[in-house]
């Protein structure tokens, strides 16, 4: 089933649904195994989980070292793949990956979506890849029908986002604010009139991350956006209190 | 590079590849670097800035001593140490500097590897009001205190950069990360002729102005082009300066000298093109030959000279290598601290550790070829900038008597 159709049967039953982000090999599979179980046991709809990259450019501090730590650990993109398809086998919830475009150009994109296919990989999210410099990357990702997810910001015009949602599928990934990842920003005005553009580009569902911590963060977006995005504050949490500590956490923001 | 397949590539090489929040900054920047280049006015206030504030145009020196010493070729020096702060980054920076006033932007930040580029940027941002950041790697703070300190003396921040391997590629990465944030009201000064399009056109357009005036001076002193000009390659500003006038002169050899390090076999080096250690790769925005594994994660590079240690290399370079128009070669640390004496001893002059990778090719070709024909060096820049890394490599005992001594001093007085 393709993504899009497998959030809106989820969004049936709820009224937002939670995607949450790992790095992969940070601070090992094991961990990221544990991390991921809470996860789906607590209700998470959707995961992207990154592949390090050595220059994580859109990245705030909190995930720059994870991708550093991850790579020095000795985490190689077969590993990541591998962890990908045992995941997808193990739990029913979309999963995709997140990683700069060296890793697929490097792998060879054909190769890489075949390979990405046979993990059960839903879609891509390729901060640094504009549709302007994705030309082969979107047809293989509609021949692999593997959803190419694109990325609205701040200061895209609303015609940019009608281009953008022209190229996109699956869902939008909205960011909320002009900086890196990670960064606790304040909801407000200026954030909701920015999805209602959004939403006036698109009628794929829309994602939004802001540095979300809690069950407000969630509930401020209930109406206005489909999916609230948990990126660096999983990271943060496994860090100080062990895996252990997600299952609660998550549980908690709905 | 006339040869554009798709807007900001150089046949396989350069590109767009930025996070979505720079998009509309990039737009505008384009349309403010397209009005500039075909406005000859601009060139003019350009040329004229470069006149009155820098050291424009700078000299084509005669080495009649290292020509002699060598028995071949002419060696004619491309003067970029003279410039204002001692290098060739004054030129890019400067225009730069024009192309923010335009845009009206209030902040500007750069990176900085040897510092001189950061020192340039916080010339220019003294110079026309603008608050100024520079990231810099922490391990190239510590080999480059000098131009720290003269850096924070302007009124810039310097912000030492403590992720990955600490240098060049990790202070763009965090100068990105601060365009993101700060996009409207902040320009990116881009020091070398790398990152997205138009950063690499637009760097080697600003540069552009050394060959134009080589080739002028060459033909007035030698009489007829030189056979061959040697150019040291870091990200490529200074050699894409310096050879962008001559490329459509197919008698004049290019050639681009990389960072050889400890040497290609130890791994440790910055040697993407004259190799076999580099390929193809997408990364800080742009595509081009760069120094990474299998998975395409970027390796750490080494050089004597901070400011050709850096994992990937111009577009511009990568395209005209490929098509043979540029041949390049590399030099080791040892070899170029051996030309740095020789040119100090027989000239006086003295190239930044950087520039010297340029002189041991040069020194290497020119007793091969006829003593009526010239070749040229580019001195990208001056040498007294490195003088603790430089008196560290020649291990010299009286600069370190006088460390100790003044360090002594200092910790007195604490």
């Amino acid at each position: 089933m393709q993504l899009e159709q497998q959030l809106r049967d989820r969004l049936k039953k709820k009224d937002i649904l939670l995607m949450t982000h790992i790095v992969l090999g940070y601070p090992s599979f094991d961990v990221n195994r544990e991390v991921i179980r809470q996860m789906v046991e607590n209700g998470v709809d959707c995961i992207e989980m990154q592949i390090p990259f050595s220059e994580p450019m859109a990245d705030g501090p909190v995930i720059v070292r994870a991708n550093q730590d991850a790579i020095k650990n000795g985490t190689r993109v077969a590993d990541c793949l591998a962890f990908a398809a045992e995941m997808t086998a193990s739990h029913d919830i979309p999963f995709l990956f997140m990683t700069y475009y060296n890793i697929i150009f490097k792998y060879g994109e054909k190769p890489f979506f075949e390979k990405a296919r046979e993990c059960g990989i839903k879609g891509f999210i390729v901060p640094d890849l504009p549709p302007e410099e994705g030309e082969s990357f979107l047809q293989l990702a509609a021949e692999y029908e593997i959803a190419p997810i694109l990325i609205f910001a701040p200061t895209s015009t609303d015609e940019r986002m009608r281009v953008l949602a022209s190229h996109g599928r699956g869902f939008i990934y909205c960011v909320a604010r002009r900086g890196v990842t990670g960064t606790k920003s304040v909801i407000g005005q200026d954030v909701f009139d920015y999805l209602q553009r959004c939403r006036e580009a698109t009628r794929m569902p829309l994602a939004v991350g802001f540095g979300i911590q809690d069950r407000d963060d969630v509930s401020a977006l209930i109406g206005r956006a489909d999916m609230a995005v948990i990126g660096s504050q999983t990271i943060l949490l496994v860090d100080e209190n062990g895996a252990g500590a997600v299952g609660p956490f998550i549980a908690g923001l709905r | 590079m006339d040869t554009k397949d798709k807007q900001g590539f150089f046949g396989n090489w350069g590109g767009a590849y930025i996070p979505e929040v720079l998009h509309q900054t990039f737009l505008e920047l384009n349309a403010e670097f397209i009005k500039c280049k075909n406005d000859p006015a601009f060139w003019q206030e350009y040329v004229e800035l470069m006149s009155t504030y820098s050291c424009r145009p700078t000299p084509l020196t005669h080495a009649a001593n290292l020509s002699k010493h060598f028995g071949g070729a002419q060696i004619y020096i491309k003067r970029e140490d003279l410039n204002h702060t001692g290098a060739h980054k004054a030129n890019n920076v400067m225009g730069q500097g024009l192309l923010v006033k335009r845009m009206g932007k209030k902040r500007v930040i750069a990176e900085t590897g040897a510092g001189q580029h950061g020192v340039a940027t916080a010339t220019m941002a003294a110079k026309f009001g603008l608050e100024c950041t520079i990231y810099m790697g922490e391990e190239d703070v510590r080999r480059q205190r000098p131009n720290v300190f003269w850096m924070e003396k302007m009124g810039a921040i310097v912000i030492p950069v403590t992720d990955g391997s600490r240098t060049l590629k990790d202070a763009i990465n965090e100068a990105f990360r601060d365009w993101v944030t700060n996009v409207d009201e902040t320009h990116y000064v881009l020091g070398t002729a790398c990152g997205p399009h138009p950063f690499p056109e637009m760097v080697a357009w600003f540069q552009s102005i050394i060959g134009l005036e080589a080739g002028e001076q060459i033909m007035k002193q030698h009489g007829r082009m030189p056979a061959r000009i040697f150019a040291c390659v870091g990200g490529g500003s200074n050699a894409m300066g310096i050879f962008k006038r001559f490329i459509p002169e197919s008698n004049v050899e290019l050639v681009g000298v990389e960072a050889g390090g400890h040497g290609i076999e130890t791994g440790a080096h910055a040697v993407r093109l004259s190799g076999t250690d580099g390929s193809p790769g997408v990364a800080q925005g742009y595509k081009t030959m760069f120094l990474q594994d299998s998975d395409g994660q970027m390796k750490t590079t080494h050089s004597v000279a901070a400011g050709l240690d850096y994992v990937g290399v111009s577009p511009i370079l990568s395209d005209l290598w490929e098509k043979g128009r540029v041949r390049f070669e590399s030099a080791t640390d040892t070899e170029v601290m051996a030309a740095l004496d020789l040119t100090m001893k027989k000239e006086g002059l003295i190239p930044a550790l950087e520039s010297s990778h340029a002189f041991v090719q040069a020194f290497k070709e020119a007793p091969q070829l006829s003593p009526d024909d010239a070749i040229i060096i580019n001195m990208s820049g001056r040498g007294d900038k490195d003088i603790f890394t430089i008196a560290h490599a020649f291990n010299d005992p009286s600069w370190k008597d006088f460390i100790i001594k003044r360090g002594l001093e200092y910790s007195q007085d604490k």
